[in-house]
């Protein structure tokens, strides 16, 4: 088994990770709480918040991601209809089990109405932490959407230097902003590896070691991603004769880890992907100089991911990300793996998916939550799917 | 004042009573069908735009029709159609888990795109993306804009996650107006743009939400003479459709007033389907939207027994007006904006409690029941923890029932019927107990 630079392997690496995407305690982050007086951490869901803003308040950005498929969901479920999706109901059990107690502050982004309810809901059942709906602008101009976004980050700014009782200054934010450029910079670098070699980075440890960076002070994650790098690097994995695909529709609500951990297994390298999408959200460095808020603003509306919860304002850049992530991967073919009742994905994939008719690239659709069981069938259809591509793909 | 209008074929065959507000509009629906059926014969230019933040007075400016495609639905499902079209989506790749609304009228473009008065719908010029209370209105017209290839502006009205609305959210919504959407629909329509114009269209939307507003507050009295929920959605039709900022809209609203207070001094309860209610047994205020595929029936489970919807959030889905807020022509574009930032699924979440345990205690209801739309989630997210917050306030029971929008799989006549007559009870329950305290 190869090391890397500072001596770790793989599986150690991996192993940490597993072991913060197992806690449902957030032991991690109590920790970090505990270790100094003062210390405050502030949790946010899917798709995306800027972090830097957290970060340079001193405070540690906590994912909240939902419970997965190992918690055990029992007030959650009084909360919700049964068609409405799985991850409010189990962070509503996070909440109401206790396992958040230790969180000053939630930021609940736009991305849908069932997110954006829950943040009223979070106001009313945890009246003593700091709530916030996360509006972002879908107008892109930056003297329309630009100034909105500007003067909403300065506010959000403004009570993160309440909560810490001494406001927040513009270098502060240039360093955080900083740090999340060289983060970002290396989860770049993860997917660009991972595509080149899927076998040697497999999509469920790449997962892993991405999900760690929710939890984990971004410093921290960031020499998590260079250890796993260079030991990936070091070691010489087995190549399957799997197809190359590009998984979307994940970006929220999360798959069970056995449900990526299958796509391989049946034959599908996943070689890119929408999931944990605030790790890579902007897609080059903010600047450092300037104006910090109106540099992330301006990242925001010229140089992000793109996803069903945005607007794309040009009907013939609509999907066209997808195409794109296709064919920078080397991909085969798209999966589309869905929550069920996510409007979001679901509403957006007809979309996509005549654009993926146009470009000739081949796709799957199948739906999930994140307590998925039964991976059979997926398995089964994704076994088919790139049984498909290797045998016809070149007819 | 009531007439009796034989249905037609497809409807169930029996006479149905209608107020003479109700006949009038259906002309006016009718009349605004045709308007827009023969909009390529008379050059009309159409711009389908929603009707939360539906901005039918700047639309107006620019001469252009307004199409509502939730009214289409609607209108679908009330005629029975909604079901195939709904299948026709699903089968063409929607997901059997989102929006009925959508799937309708994709399923309706699917099969012809015909109006309710038989006519071809025109192809819009225009999808004006007046983004508000709901996400799902976003990916809508990202799909229609796929199928029409038309022009599509989005106007984005930020949501009061803090329950206010704040000067940063106005400038963002005047600016987006002034730079996008004003110049935008001068370009399509020809027209330039004129704030006068605007002005006088908002003065006149003013005076029918006053009557609107006496009219829903009517429900106050007891006996109510209206049902606030199924007849209030007749009454919110024209305002909260093509017809806000009109005079058929002063005049509808006033003649519907005229004829409230003439059943109010009556001593009258609401007119149902099988004419006037005879006896108010139960106050209810109601939340979310009714099921059109069913809705007499629905509507009859209430009237049957007595139970009158005295206060709805529906009612407010396109506009709040009980609460003060009134288009100001002086302030045309705030105001605008303002009112989109207003409409109730905008609101957050304690702020639709507070609304409905306000309607509780001022309409004095004997309790909050909520219809749970399946594939709603701006207005179904959250209702369970809304149902027992108002009744913890309010001291008064409330009920839950499921159904859909324009579905008519997930309309169960046994199971609401059922737990209606449940609810009833535990009103009866309730009254007995405070009357022995």
């Amino acid at each position: 088994m190869a090391t890397s630079l500072n001596g770790s392997k793989t599986t150690d690496i991996v192993g940490r990770a597993q072991a913060l995407f197992d806690d449902l305690s957030f032991e991690a982050a109590r920790q970090w709480k505990a270790a100094q007086p003062g210390r405050k951490v502030v949790g946010y869901m899917p798709i995306y918040v800027p972090r830097e803003l957290i970060h340079a308040a001193g405070f540690l950005p906590l994912g909240v991601l939902g419970g997965g498929d190992q918690l055990e969901v029992i007030h959650g479920d009084a909360y919700y209809q049964s068609y409405i999706c799985r991850i409010p109901r189990s962070t509503i059990e996070l909440g109401v089990s206790g396992r958040l107690d230790f969180v000053d502050g939630m930021l609940f982004p736009s991305i849908c109405d069932v997110i954006r309810n829950l943040s009223g809901m979070w106001k009313m059942m945890f009246p003593n932490v700091y709530v916030r709906y996360f509006d972002v602008p879908q107008n892109y101009r930056d003297e329309i959407g630009g100034n909105y976004y500007v003067n909403e980050l300065a506010e959000l700014l403004h009570d993160l230097g309440e909560l810490r009782g001494k406001p927040v200054t513009d270098d502060d934010l240039r360093h955080s902003i900083a740090v999340y450029n060289e983060n970002r910079r290396l989860v770049r670098d993860l997917y660009t590896y991972r595509a080149q070699y899927p076998w040697q980075a497999p999509a469920p440890e790449v997962y892993l070691i991405l999900r760690a960076g929710l939890v984990l002070p971004v410093e921290e994650h960031s020499q998590m991603i260079r250890d796993y790098l260079a030991a990936a690097r070091d070691e010489e994995r087995a190549r399957r004769d799997n197809c190359r695909v590009v998984l979307t529709g994940v970006f929220c609500e999360q798959p069970p880890l056995n449900l990526i951990k299958s796509l391989e297994l049946a034959g599908c390298y996943v070689v890119d992907d929408d999931l944990l999408l605030v790790t890579r959200w902007l897609t080059g460095d903010v600047p450092i100089e300037g104006p910090p808020l109106q540099n992330l603003a301006h990242a925001f509306l010229h140089h992000s991911e793109s996803t069903a919860a945005k607007y794309e304002p040009d009907l013939k850049e609509k999907g066209q990300h997808l195409v794109r992530a296709v064919r920078r991967s080397g991909a085969e073919g798209v999966i589309f793996a869905c929550p069920s009742f996510c409007d979001p994905a679901l509403l957006d994939r007809p979309m996509l998916q005549h654009v993926l008719k146009d470009a000739d690239i081949p796709f799957i659709a199948f739906k999930y939550a994140e307590n998925s069981g039964q991976m059979q069938p997926i398995r089964e259809q994704a076994g088919t799917f790139a049984d498909s591509i290797k045998l016809w793909s070149g007819t | 004042m009531t007439t009796k209008i034989v249905t037609s074929k497809s409807a169930p065959a029996k006479e149905v009573e209608k107020d003479a507000s109700m006949v009038k509009q259906k002309e006016m629906m009718a009349a605004h069908y045709d308007r827009l059926t023969s909009a390529p014969e008379t050059g009309e230019k159409v711009c389908a735009t929603f009707v939360p933040g539906n901005l039918n007075e700047l639309i107006m400016c620019f001469g252009l029709v307004n199409n509502l495609p939730e009214v289409n639905a609607i209108q679908n499902g009330l005629r029975r159609q909604s079901g195939s079209y709904v299948l026709e989506a699903e089968k063409i790749g929607h997901s059997e888990d989102v929006c009925t609304y959508v799937k309708s009228d994709v399923g309706m473009m699917a099969k012809g795109n015909i109006a309710p008065n038989g006519k071809k719908f025109p192809n819009p010029d225009v999808l004006l993306l007046s983004y508000t209370g709901c996400f799902t209105f976003m990916k809508w017209f990202e799909l229609l804009r796929e199928q029409y290839k038309c022009e599509t502006i989005m106007l984005h009205t930020p949501y009061m996650g803090d329950g206010k609305i704040t000067k940063n959210m106005i400038e963002y919504m005047v600016k987006q107006l002034k730079d996008d959407v004003i110049p935008t629909l001068e370009r399509i329509s020809g027209v330039k743009f004129d704030i006068d114009r605007l002005r006088e269209n908002l003065r006149k939307s003013t005076r029918a939400e006053d009557d609107l507003v006496r009219v829903l507050q009517s429900a106050k009295n007891k006996p109510s003479p209206i049902d606030g929920y199924f007849g209030g959605i007749y009454y919110i039709g024209p305002i909260f459709g093509a017809f806000r900022g009109t005079d058929d809209a002063i005049d509808y609203y006033r003649f519907l007033r005229a004829e409230v207070e003439e059943r109010l001094a009556a001593g009258k309860g609401p007119v149902t389907p099988d004419g006037d209610m005879p006896k108010e047994r139960y106050r209810l205020v109601v939340e979310g939207p009714p099921n059109y595929t069913h809705f007499r029936q629905f509507w009859k489970m209430f009237y049957d027994e007595g139970a009158v919807v005295v206060a709805s959030s529906y009612s407010k889905v396109g506009g709040v007006y009980d609460f003060g807020f009134r288009h100001d022509p002086d302030k045309p574009l705030e105001t605008l904006a303002e009112y989109c930032l207003g409409v109730y699924t905008n609101r957050n979440l304690p702020q639709r409690i507070d609304m409905l345990t306000n309607y509780v205690n001022e309409y004095e209801a004997d309790g909050l029941l909520i219809n749970s739309i399946k594939s709603c989630n701006s207005f179904s997210a959250g209702q369970l923890l809304i149902m027992r917050e108002v009744e913890k306030r309010t001291g008064k029971p409330a009920a839950f029932v499921e159904s859909d929008l324009v579905d008519p799989r997930y309309f169960s006549a046994a199971n609401i019927k059922n737990r209606l007559e449940s609810y009833f009870q535990m009103i009866e329950q309730k009254r007995a107990s405070a009357r022995a305290a």
